[in-house]
């Protein structure tokens, strides 16, 4: 195990070296420096002289050579400094503990949705396999892992606002400040959120149950006599479960993307709605931290599942 | 006379039992229809919506750019079938254009993406030492990302437009396909019939070619019809966005942007439609990928069934 661990960590270290040299590499190579896609010299609308773009650019060390800037961005980060948002001056690591608890509880509660809805429509349509139930609730979930989640939570606005007269609050709120306010701005992304991924939990849930239903640890279970409730809960669903974890643990990674649009879609001041400002303003140095911490969050979060699947099964760990 | 031309006495048999190349096509039709219901729907539909996008000129009621400001926000009628935008567009006609739009970007950034991952899977699990590790290192940092921010982060780079956003996309397609081929590539690999080509002295580029690739087409194809579904949601999250498909050209994902910012009462047939045709083309990418697979897999046929 120590060893699997060993290389899996080296792995994801040099996996976030990666990380900074990509994000490095598209955000001020490809497209010429930041200064340029502001002024009129690239695609941005600022005109500057350029004089000015030269103080300018000495002003932001960004008259040094790449590998200096990137030496120094590396440095920062290490030391936990991200920099200041160009346009407002506000530290960007304030910005992110401002805004990261609301994107993470509508992660969280999306999971817990997807569990509340998944687990038990999955085990409903495995007990039931190929029966008219099992078909019914196959056929939507088929329909639902193809809605894209930022179309719901735009749909569920709309009824918001043409039957209950409903906006969801453009500002944040804290749970821990007023958790009836933050119900409101975090219950719909993560309903929009959790129903897709609840499509996925049951779909697997369903095929993990049935693998599970005819071993012979249940036949024995039932030859006892005991009921088919205490049957499916005690020893189908508990074993079955294993995977569904691990699926959510990956899923939460996903819904990092997901939820930008979501975000989007109901206007939630949360990261993923920083981030899209941050990019139709071009303020490179919040885009350039907030790609590098989703980076470092899917990693982590991928590191965990995958380490947790080697403990749970020791196949992993020696092959 | 001739010697080398078909005596005609087993002409008539030869027909009889080869049947014509259409009889053929009719009959694996109907036994697809059969076996794989719900996929050939699906492709039957998948065709037609792009037969719409196709002739989008042709078909559109009206000009999908023409603005009519004595129309705007008209909901659903006789004339306007599923109503106007805020600047009295026709919202049928932009999203038949639409449909031009995001399956052009679909299909292009799918056929580019998946092909290019198609050829490194190959040659990463054929070739496997220090090109196989080298490019699963790449990979992974590819795949650090989640989808959507990684095509945010490219276009950044590349700067907005069509051609970015589907290089944009394609790219994130790249390292999950790689990596399936990679795996069928792995197990091919060991297979005699590789060993038998390589005894007879063919060189690697045949091998591969000839006998490796072929067998990675199966899983390969059921891939390409699921990740054209998942590149309409990309192209359809990046335009809603407003960082893919830049407006007024209409795009399936960019006519959901702005729609509930400005009004004070949203017309709902904005929201509605357009995400009602994705949801469906991506369902049929859906369900075709999953009759595909059972089709082509019948160990799994069995299991489910």
């Amino acid at each position: 195990m120590t060893r699997y661990l060993a290389t899996r960590f080296a792995g994801a270290i040099v996996t976030l070296f990666g990380i900074t040299l990509l994000i490095f590499m598209a955000m001020r190579v490809l497209p010429g420096d930041p200064l340029a896609q502001i002024s009129s010299e690239g695609q941005g609308q600022y005109r500057l002289s350029p004089a000015e773009l030269q103080k300018a650019r000495a002003s932001l060390g960004l008259d040094r050579p790449l590998y200096a800037q990137y030496g120094s961005w590396l440095a920062d980060i290490a030391r936990g400094d991200l920099g200041r948002s160009f346009w407002r001056g506000e530290p960007i690591s304030e910005l992110i503990m401002r805004r990261a608890p609301i994107t993470a509880e509508i992660g969280i509660l999306a999971v817990i949705i997807s569990w509340l809805i998944g687990v038990p429509v999955g085990a409903y349509s495995a007990i039931n396999h190929n029966r008219r139930g099992d078909l019914i609730v196959r056929g939507i979930l088929t329909f639902l892992t193809a809605v894209p989640s930022f179309w719901l939570g735009l749909t569920l606005v709309l009824v918001g606002i043409l039957y209950f007269s409903w906006r969801p609050p453009l500002t944040i709120i804290y749970f821990w400040d007023d958790w009836r306010g933050n119900l409101q701005i975090v219950t719909g992304p993560a309903i929009a959120l959790g129903l897709g991924l609840g499509a996925v939990t049951a779909r697997l849930t369903r095929s993990s149950v049935l693998e599970i239903l005819f071993d012979d640890h249940v036949r024995t279970a039932r030859s006892k006599g005991l009921s088919e409730r205490v049957v499916v809960n005690r020893h189908v669903l508990r074993l079955a479960l294993l995977p569904v974890v691990t699926l959510s643990g990956l899923a939460l990674g996903g819904l990092l993307g997901g939820s930008v649009a979501v975000e989007r879609a109901f206007g939630v001041p949360g990261l993923g709605l920083a981030l899209v400002q941050a990019l139709n303003e071009r303020d490179w140095m919040v885009i350039q931290n907030l790609v590098f911490l989703y980076g470092v969050l899917y990693t982590v979060i991928n590191l965990i599942v995958d380490v947790s699947y080697a403990w749970l099964d020791p196949r992993i760990r020696y092959g | 006379m001739a010697t080398t031309s078909s005596p005609s006495h087993l002409a008539g048999l030869g027909t009889s039992l080869r049947p014509s190349p259409a009889t053929r096509w009719t009959q694996t039709f109907l036994r697809m229809c059969r076996r794989a219901p719900l996929g050939v729907i699906s492709a039957v539909l998948l065709i037609i919506v792009a037969l719409i996008a196709i002739m989008a000129y042709d078909v559109a009621p009206f000009d999908p750019l023409k603005t009519n400001f004595a129309q705007t926000r008209k909901p659903p009628s006789m004339l306007h079938l599923i109503g106007t935008d805020n600047l009295g567009r026709d919202t049928l006609s932009r999203l038949i254009h639409g449909a031009r739009v995001t399956l052009f970007v679909a299909a292009t950034s799918v056929i580019i993406g998946d092909g290019i991952g198609f050829i490194l899977g190959v040659l990463s699990g054929y070739s496997g030492k220090k090109f196989d590790m080298v490019l699963q290192r790449i990979l992974e940092v590819l795949l650090a990302f989640p989808t959507l921010i990684l095509a945010m982060l490219l276009l950044i780079g590349l700067g907005a437009g069509l051609r970015t956003v589907i290089i944009a996309i394609a790219v994130t397609r790249v390292p999950g396909t790689c990596r399936v081929v990679r795996s069928v590539v792995l197990s091919v690999r060991e297979y005699q019939f590789v060993d038998a080509a390589r005894a007879l002295g063919a060189s690697p580029w045949r091998i591969m070619r000839r006998h490796v690739a072929p067998q990675c087409l199966a899983p390969w194809l059921v891939l390409v019809t699921v990740n054209l579904g998942t590149a309409i949601f990309a192209e359809a999250a990046l335009s809603f966005l407003g960082i893919g498909i830049q407006p007024p050209a209409p795009s399936w994902g960019n006519m959901l942007g702005g729609v509930l910012a400005e009004a004070f009462k949203p017309p709902w047939w904005l929201v509605i439609f357009p995400g009602m045709a994705i949801t469906l083309t991506v369902l049929c990418c859906n369900l075709l990928g999953d009759s595909l697979r059972d089709l082509l897999d019948p160990r799994i046929r069995k299991r489910l069934g």
